[in-house]
């Protein structure tokens, strides 16, 4: 177990240059820099202007320079500066993160807490009306873009409040923002919600053919006592797993859905800082969605471990 | 099990087998949510070919009369800011949607294919590199690795196409490489080397097609995502730019705006981008099903 820890950690540590060399190599090569954006902002090109600009924010140095201090400052915890409001790119982005991370909260949560029951109802009830419902239902969910819901819920709150809810400014308390975040975390995490319930289910119904299950219905064991605590034990585990990846694909959807709500958060940020291209902005908030979803996974791989005594680690 | 004998499964069932038709009436009873997905599918691939005979206007013609039209029985779905008719828009976006589908899948898949079947074959370092590769590929989520993509070739048909075949890549090349790997230790290709077969001929006649079920689940299931992908960088300003009716962009133009003024300009484009995943999600459940009998249910 030791030894693999260190493999697997090595491994993530490798992982992880590998797409820091990837976000800053594509972001070099993407035609236009700030300086041209201004400049074709402004109408005219100084070259000498120009030159000096690309020479503050460094973009006249060679590559391997500029990859080396972004890293250097990476380690130090010194993300640059913000080609676009000149202030610590740390500064832009930390404040935005709470605001992303409680949607992304909830989401989770709410995915977790009504797909698990969903599948199992849809798995103990297979082939039943019900269950043909709920996977209709969770099909359905998992065709529709998210930003599309998220529009159809703006539609709703204009027919029915009159107006549409504006996150520009913090909530005034815990349960305000509870309520107030809990549309779009609602929004983005039925994709997620409508996967739980598919694999619940899938999981559920693989469980329930096997052996001991039979075993025990035949010592006498009610169907609720098959269901709930021999099953669903043995079927929760790859469910585990993919609450966890799920972490990593909700933040693709928040990229959106902070979007469509105007949400000033960490995801919308990005989009924002692309159109700009701002580097500084755009190569850490990507490279510090690849550290979730590299570190997600794992703790997801050793949490797995720690759930399934039958799985064991060795190198 | 990849290998099933539909013809003795049919028959068992009371199929009447002698027909293609007949085959096709027997899957479709069996499986009616495949068969009305799949057509949903068809639908939407008629729209695209027969695009300029089942509409009236020209997509990309613009009528400051009609700005911001309501539906009627002019213009069916009403018109957008521009006054461009958004039935023709939507019944053209399909020709976007199915491009960038078709497209990325293809590029994608090509991609996943050879990598996967390289390093599960042939094995030793290059097995690791391929395999470390892939990981770095897959520590972004899809949108976000498509996003990076798209922000660094900036917004085209074109370079929406190749943005989100690189996403794909993983995926593909992961489910053949691990096919590949139990199919390497198999007799058939023992014997294939043994009469002298070279290693390359092994690998695309022999070893490739047995990769190829799990890999058309795959490719169905990844067809409804990529719609979805496209309609979502468009939708942001960064996938299929103006003037092309892409169902995303249709849909970004009316954003917040229209949620108030304009409902059609909001719902229509995006039921149309639902529907056909939907179709794919459906068709895709069934493919499975047939083609992968222990996921059954």
């Amino acid at each position: 177990m030791g030894s693999y820890l260190v493999r697997r950690f090595g491994l993530m540590l490798l992982t992880l240059f590998g797409i820091s060399l990837i976000i800053f190599v594509m972001l070099r090569i993407a035609p236009g820099n700030i300086a041209d954006i201004l400049f074709d902002a402004a109408g005219f090109v100084d070259p000498t202007e120009k030159a000096q600009i690309m020479k503050d924010l460094g973009l006249d140095q060679p590559l391997p320079v500029q990859y080396a201090s972004w890293i250097g400052g990476l380690l130090q915890g010194d993300l640059g500066y913000s080609y676009v409001t000149d202030r610590p790119a740390l500064a832009e982005i930390l404040p935005r993160i709470p605001i992303t991370a409680r949607i992304a909260g909830l989401a989770v949560c709410f995915a977790a807490l009504i797909g698990i029951p969903l599948g199992v109802i849809s798995a103990v009830k297979q082939n039943t009306r019900l269950d043909y419902i709920l996977r209709v239902l969770s099909l359905s969910a998992l065709s529709m873009p998210n930003f599309w819901l998220g529009l159809l819920v703006l539609m709703g709150c204009v027919a029915y409040f009159g107006t549409i809810p504006i996150y520009s400014d913090a909530p005034q308390s815990f349960w305000q923002g509870l309520a107030m975040y809990s549309v779009p975390a609602a929004v983005v995490g039925i994709r997620s919600q409508a996967l739980i319930l598919r694999l619940t289910r899938s999981s559920m119904l693989e469980v329930l053919r096997q052996d001991y299950i039979r075993t025990a219905r035949s010592k006498g064991a009610s169907e609720n006592v098959v269901n709930y605590h021999h099953a669903l034990k043995n079927a929760v585990l790859p469910v585990v797993t993919v609450i966890g990846l799920e972490v990593a694909i909700l933040l693709g959807g928040l990229v959106v859905i902070e979007t469509v709500f105007n949400i000033p958060g960490v995801a919308r940020f990005l989009i924002e800082a692309i159109r700009w291209r701002d580097y500084p902005i755009v190569q850490n908030i990507i490279m510090y969605i690849a550290l979730i979803v590299v570190l997600v996974n794992f703790i997801v791989d050793m949490l797995y471990a720690a759930l399934d005594p039958r799985i064991k680690y060795s190198d | 099990m990849s290998i099933i004998d539909y013809r003795a499964e049919l028959t068992r069932a009371g199929a009447n087998l002698d027909t293609r038709w007949a085959k096709l009436r027997f899957l479709a009873r069996r499986y009616p949510l495949g068969a009305f997905g799949a057509v949903i599918m068809a639908l939407c691939v008629f729209a695209a070919v027969f695009a300029p005979y089942i509409t009236v206007y020209d997509p990309l013609s613009t009528n400051a009369a009609f700005s911001l039209a309501r539906p009627s029985a002019q213009h069916w779905l009403g018109c957008d800011f521009m006054g461009r008719d958004v039935y023709s828009r939507i019944v053209y976006g399909s020709r976007i949607s199915l491009a960038v589908g078709i497209g990325s899948l293809g590029l994608g898949l090509t991609c996943g294919v050879l990598i996967g079947l390289t390093s599960g074959y042939l094995g030793g370092w290059i097995d690791l590199a391929a395999q470390r590769l892939i990981d770095i590929l897959q520590s972004l989520p899809l949108l976000v690795m498509a996003l990076l993509m798209t922000a660094s070739l900036g917004p085209s048909l074109r370079n929406t196409i190749i943005a989100i075949s690189i996403a794909l890549i993983p995926s593909s090349a992961r489910v053949v490489r691990s096919t590949t790997l139990s199919l390497r230790e198999q007799p058939f290709v023992e014997s294939a080397k043994a009469i002298g077969m070279s290693q390359v001929r092994i690998a695309f006649r022999h070893v490739l097609p047995n990769t190829l079920a799990p890999l058309i689940v795959l490719a169905t299931a990844q067809l409804g995502a990529t719609i979805l992908i496209e309609a979502t960088l468009s939708f942001l300003g960064l996938g299929v730019p103006e003037p092309h009716p892409s169902w995303g962009r249709m849909l970004s133009e009316s954003a917040a705006e229209y949620v108030r003024t304009a409902p059609w300009l909001v719902i229509f484009p995006g039921l149309a981008i639902s529907l056909v995943v939907f179709g794919t999600n459906l068709f895709g459940d069934a493919l499975r099903d047939v083609l992968d009998p222990r996921q059954r249910s």
